[in-house]
């Protein structure tokens, strides 16, 4: 399996380490009452396709978001975590 | 007081030459990570501009001018090796990383077949050429590689990795020799 780093280019997928579902870029505001927060700390699908998590670069020190297929194991491309916002549609945005 | 002895990381470990492949320390001076703070990229390049005559390296990239170089070291750094930077306080994070590395250049005509047994990049000299350089895994080690000739590869580990990396790096070239012995 290879990974799109946005900075660095295709590596492979020893160079990374699984971070979060893509998700924990969606923090609730603090206020946001105790279902909002269950929700974001523990509720996570597992979903047969179409996947974004976070994954770390230990190589560069870059956190990406990752577009993948738990089904096909293709990876369709990344983005910078830092401008990301999970839940938008970024698939294949980044260096795929 | 007590005279103290400067030990490079790689003092005994090296010279090593197996085949038409050598292993040699590399001498740095002085090394220091230069971490632009957030949009000063552009000043702090101007700056290094001035002083040594280099711009801060982009991804993947290293730049020399006589002994000073910039090695990209990662999203947002840089390491600079033989000069000590200066002018950039308040610009950029600055840690001086001087003997924390193991250097050393790989040189030989088989050198990118050693390299492929250990490195999960493609490193032929078709893509990865001379200047270029990448944060990459070298077996289980972090470590910096970059490209300083047709036949010749720099690669920086962390210092306290130096026996693993000339082991797993004689190994690789014992290896292919041994493979290219039976023709």
């Amino acid at each position: 399996m290879r990974i799109p780093c946005p900075v660095c280019g295709v590596r492979d997928r020893r160079e990374f380490t699984w971070g979060a579902d893509a998700l924990a870029l969606d923090r609730p505001a603090v206020d946001a009452g105790e279902v909002a927060w269950d929700d974001y700390l523990h509720n996570r699908e597992n979903p047969a396709g179409p996947t974004r998590d976070l994954w770390y670069h230990d190589a560069c020190g870059t956190w990406a978001v990752v577009d993948r297929d738990t089904v096909t194991h293709a990876v369709h491309g990344s983005s910078l975590a830092e401008t990301a916002r999970a839940g938008k549609a970024a698939a294949g945005k980044g260096r795929a | 007081m007590a005279r103290l002895i400067a030990k490079s990381a790689l003092m005994g470990l090296l010279p090593v030459t197996v085949g038409g492949i050598s292993l040699t320390e590399v001498e740095t001076g002085p090394v220091t990570s230069i971490a632009p703070f957030k949009g000063q990229s552009r000043a702090v390049s101007a700056v290094l501009k001035e002083r040594v005559g280099l711009r801060f390296p982009p991804v993947n990239r290293a730049v020399a001018a006589g002994d000073v170089r910039l090695i990209w070291a990662g999203k947002g750094r840089a390491l600079m090796l033989g000069a000590k930077p200066e002018g950039l306080e308040g610009l950029a994070a600055m840690t001086d990383q001087t003997g924390a590395n193991a250097v050393l250049r790989i040189e030989g005509e088989a050198v990118e077949d050693v390299l492929a047994r250990l490195i999960p990049m493609d490193l032929r000299s078709t893509v990865f050429k001379t200047g270029h350089t990448a944060r990459t895994m070298l077996a289980h080690m972090q470590v910096s590689v970059t490209r300083v000739g047709a036949d010749a590869f720099e690669i920086m580990a962390m210092r306290s990795m130096a026996g693993t990396l000339v082991h797993d790096l004689e190994q690789a070239a014992k290896g292919v020799m041994a493979r290219r012995a039976l023709g």
